[in-house]
């Protein structure tokens, strides 16, 4: 009884401790991820969002260190969440400022993740607060949820593959609100009543915006100059 | 029958009146790309400023497709009337002139005389278009340069791939031809019940714009005849920007959200331009010349 | 000789108003027909009748012996006409609307011969010219031509004269008898002025109010021995009283207030001056003049006080 109540004793002890600070292992990921000083990834981009009707484009991502990013469509127009796109994983753990709480335990697409917290130090900081769901075996965050003060909150999904050694995704899904669309049929100089025809899985989701990329390859460290983040 | 033909196309093309139409045409587009190019990027701004707050756009906007599509947007509205200016003109601008009498004592029948009186109207009708084509759609592309459409609609936008949208403006141009067909055998039957060639072309401009208004309204009462208006079809050549999307909401680039709407409006405009040529053709053969 | 226009029973309704009824009259070939009316009388209406302008409420025409309702079109081919103004396409030149409707009446003309039905009209300097700046004259010329360029058998002039000046109606009045005497052709000329046609027409009609009022020989209707002549005397009651007590009493008519009238052969005028002088009657004037003249007034002319004493 005794030995057993020490085995609870440790177990909340070691959970205590890990809840009040979860640091090394954010800063065990963040080492991975900092391998990769710049990329180049081709993919595809889905927009999802209910009142968009977009099709399936090819992209072009930029990244480089410390946390240019970008999502270029060659010579095409491309619809994303406001602010939300630039919000990705390098850039969530650029600042080194911050508290990383443990949150517990979740599973993300069957897969065992722990939950940390990640809390800004800055005040001033866009970012609220992060929680992210980290496969501690292979040091790969797999989903991450970012509240930020201008552009509410978004989510975060990833899936890993052939990058995964790098930390980088396959497939990256942005989840993430909209407000309302509606213009007034006189400015568009519509007659009939046109609304867009609503799936199942929509109205569900209605309001929840998405946006999916699918990454087909990287090309790593091979140099990036500031020039191709400029618009 | 071909030789008249010929003849009221070569009439129609020697009038200064024609040009008119061409002239507004060229002009009017003229202004929209010059104060696009001048001021395209806060147009856009506006237009967008509605989505801009939960969805950033990036990418020309502004470019060939989108300045094509607010031209026809603003002018197919208004083409009636420069058609109206020629094909009401037809048969009383004859009469007018006094020309009709000459012409009907010449060993012609009148239904070969008005049938190809009416062929001459739609061929001027349709190199307007064209010329609105060349104007509206290939003169900005070679301006504004060719990109992806992003549209607005009333309660969702669309994005067209660059690739999926040449094809679009093909039919939506077939369309309007169609449409605007329409409103040419209007005004060409208009023309057969007066001498002078105010009467029809106000009346035929009076018409579209009336009945434009009750297309229009959303008022209840209005929205069981609208159907039943070739006005409401007439837009119909919008149809084809507006592309299908599967169950997990991604557009299937080549399709159109709903084409039995473009052929059963396309059906409608084309019963109109039957019906409106078979009472020209019943009262012209029954007209006295009076004129 | 089977005439080469036959109208039987002609009549045009328009709502209430007969504008043509049952009007028939026939037109022998290579002559020139005179139709006689004032405006509004009907001749418009049977003119366009005849050249398929208008349908017929009732009657049949009958042109080259073909019926026109069923013929339209081999019939039109043979007719060239004028009707009132000679309109033609303002803003194109006279050459090319004799081209044009010359294509219309079946025919594709060479230049040469374009040119040359212009000079015909005198107006080949003038061809190339638009003919919103030209006269009426000019447009009256060009009309002819135009009427003409297919060489119809019949050629339908309606009010020919109309808004030209004295020179425009003397060449109009030769190119009619031209058009009969050389190329024997049939004419059919309306007019509301007698002494446009009188001179022209080999065969007269008057109609009023859309009814046949006389129709007959030129020759017969001007004949000389019917004329009508007017006295107008300081005194007219005296020379009235000495007349009758002349030789000239079986010829006297009536007295006016404006004058006597007699109605004598036209041969017989020079001796009616030489007795009036005889007779010591003081002369103010003397005017001869056929009886269709009257008649046509008469009828014609609303209010009109019948000067003659039938």
């Amino acid at each position: 009884m005794k030995k057993i109540s020490l085995i609870c004793l440790s177990c909340m002890l070691v959970a205590g401790i890990q809840a009040q600070d979860m640091t090394p292992l954010v800063q065990k990921v963040r080492a991975k991820i900092e391998q990769v000083k710049d990329y180049v990834a081709v993919g595809t981009m889905k927009t999802d969002v209910s009142f968009i009707k977009a099709p399936i484009g090819k992209v072009k991502v930029y990244f480089k260190k410390p946390d240019l990013f970008s999502i270029k469509k060659e010579g095409g127009i491309s619809l994303l969440p406001k602010g939300g796109v630039s919000i990705n994983m390098s850039s969530l753990m650029a600042t080194t400022s911050f508290v990383a709480l443990s949150a517990g335990e979740a599973v993300v697409d069957g897969i065992k993740t722990r939950v940390v917290k990640l809390l800004p130090m800055n005040e001033n900081s866009e970012v609220i607060l992060t929680t992210l769901y980290i496969q501690e075996a292979t040091l790969l965050v797999l989903k991450a949820v970012t509240s930020t003060r201008e552009n509410g909150t978004y989510e975060m999904t990833m899936q890993y593959g052939a990058y995964q050694q790098y930390g980088l995704p396959d497939k990256v899904i942005f989840s993430f609100n909209t407000k309302d669309y509606k213009l007034p049929k006189g400015i568009t100089l519509e007659f009939e009543e046109d609304t867009k025809p609503l799936t199942e899985a929509e109205k569900i989701k209605n309001r929840k915006g998405r946006v999916e990329i699918n990454y087909s390859s990287y090309t790593i460290n091979q140099g990036l100059t500031d020039a191709v983040f400029k618009k | 029958m071909w030789t008249l033909f010929q003849i009221e196309v070569y009439k129609i093309f020697r009038r200064p009146r024609t040009y008119i139409a061409f002239a507004a045409i060229t002009g009017l587009i003229g202004i929209i790309q010059f104060g696009l190019k001048l001021d395209g990027a806060q147009y856009v701004e506006f237009m967008m400023r509605d989505i801009t707050s939960s969805i950033t756009i990036e990418g020309n906007i502004l470019n060939g497709y989108q300045v094509c599509y607010i031209v026809l947007q603003v002018l197919l509205v208004h083409v009636p009337l420069l058609i109206a200016l020629v094909a009401a003109d037809m048969i009383s601008g004859e009469a007018n002139m006094g020309t009709l009498r000459l012409l009907l004592t010449k060993p012609i029948s009148r239904d070969a005389f008005l049938v190809a009186k009416f062929m001459a109207t739609m061929v001027y009708t349709l190199l307007l278009l064209i010329w609105l084509a060349i104007l509206a759609l290939f003169l900005n592309m070679l301006i504004f340069g060719t990109d992806d459409l992003f549209l607005l609609k009333s309660s969702y936008v669309v994005l067209l791939r660059e690739n999926d949208i040449f094809w679009r403006y093909c039919g939506a141009f077939a369309f309007a031809a169609l449409a605007m067909s329409t409103v040419a055998a209007l005004g060409f039957l208009l023309s057969l019940f007066a001498n002078n060639s105010i009467g029809p072309i106000v009346a035929t401009m009076s018409i579209i714009v009336f009945l434009t208004i009750l297309s229009t309204l959303n008022i209840p009462l209005f929205s069981y005849v609208k159907p039943y208006l070739f006005t409401t079809h007439m837009i119909g050549w919008k149809e084809f920007f507006d592309i299908k999307v599967n169950a997990s909401n991604e557009a299937l680039s080549g399709t159109i959200q709903h084409p039995m709407r473009i052929v059963q409006s396309a059906l409608v405009l084309l019963a109109h331009i039957v019906l409106f040529l078979l009472i020209s053709i019943w009262v012209f053969r029954k007209k006295d010349i009076l004129s | 000789m089977q005439p080469l226009v036959k109208i039987t029973a002609l009549t045009k309704q328009f709502g209430h108003l007969t504008a043509v009824d049952h009007l028939s009259f026939s037109v022998e070939p290579a002559s020139v027909y005179g139709f006689l009316g004032q405006n509004g009388a009907g001749k418009s209406t049977t003119i366009r009748m005849l050249t398929g302008l208008i349908m017929p409420s009732s009657g049949e025409i009958e042109i080259f012996g073909l019926s026109l309702a069923k013929h339209k079109k081999e019939i039109l081919k043979q007719i060239g006409a004028v009707i009132e103004k000679p309109d033609v396409y303002q803003y194109l030149s006279a050459y090319d609307n004799l081209q044009l409707f010359a294509r219309l009446s079946g025919i594709r003309p060479t230049r040469v011969s374009l040119m040359d039905q212009l000079a015909q009209v005198g107006l080949a300097d003038r061809a190339k010219d638009k003919v919103a700046g030209f006269s009426q004259g000019m447009k009256q010329r060009l009309g002819i031509a135009i009427a003409l360029v297919h060489q119809p058998q019949l050629i339908i002039l309606d009010e020919p004269t109309n808004g030209l000046d004295p020179q425009g109606i003397a060449d109009i009045r030769h190119l009619i008898i031209h058009l009969r005497t050389e190329l024997k052709k049939t004419v059919i000329v309306s007019s509301h002025l007698l002494s446009e046609i009188e001179q022209v027409a080999t065969q007269l009609l008057i109609i009023h109010k859309g009814k046949k009022v006389k129709e007959g020989n030129a020759s017969e209707l001007f004949d000389p021995a019917q004329t009508v002549v007017q006295l107008s005397t300081e005194q007219n009651e005296t020379a009235w009283a000495v007349l009758q007590a002349s030789s000239w009493q079986p010829y006297l008519q009536r007295i006016t207030p404006e004058g006597i009238i007699l109605k004598v052969d036209r041969r017989q005028i020079p001796a009616l001056h030489q007795s009036l002088v005889h007779l010591q009657i003081p002369l103010i004037s003397l005017q001869p003049r056929h009886s269709l003249e009257d008649y046509f007034l008469q009828v014609t002319t609303p209010g009109y006080v019948d000067t003659l004493s039938n």
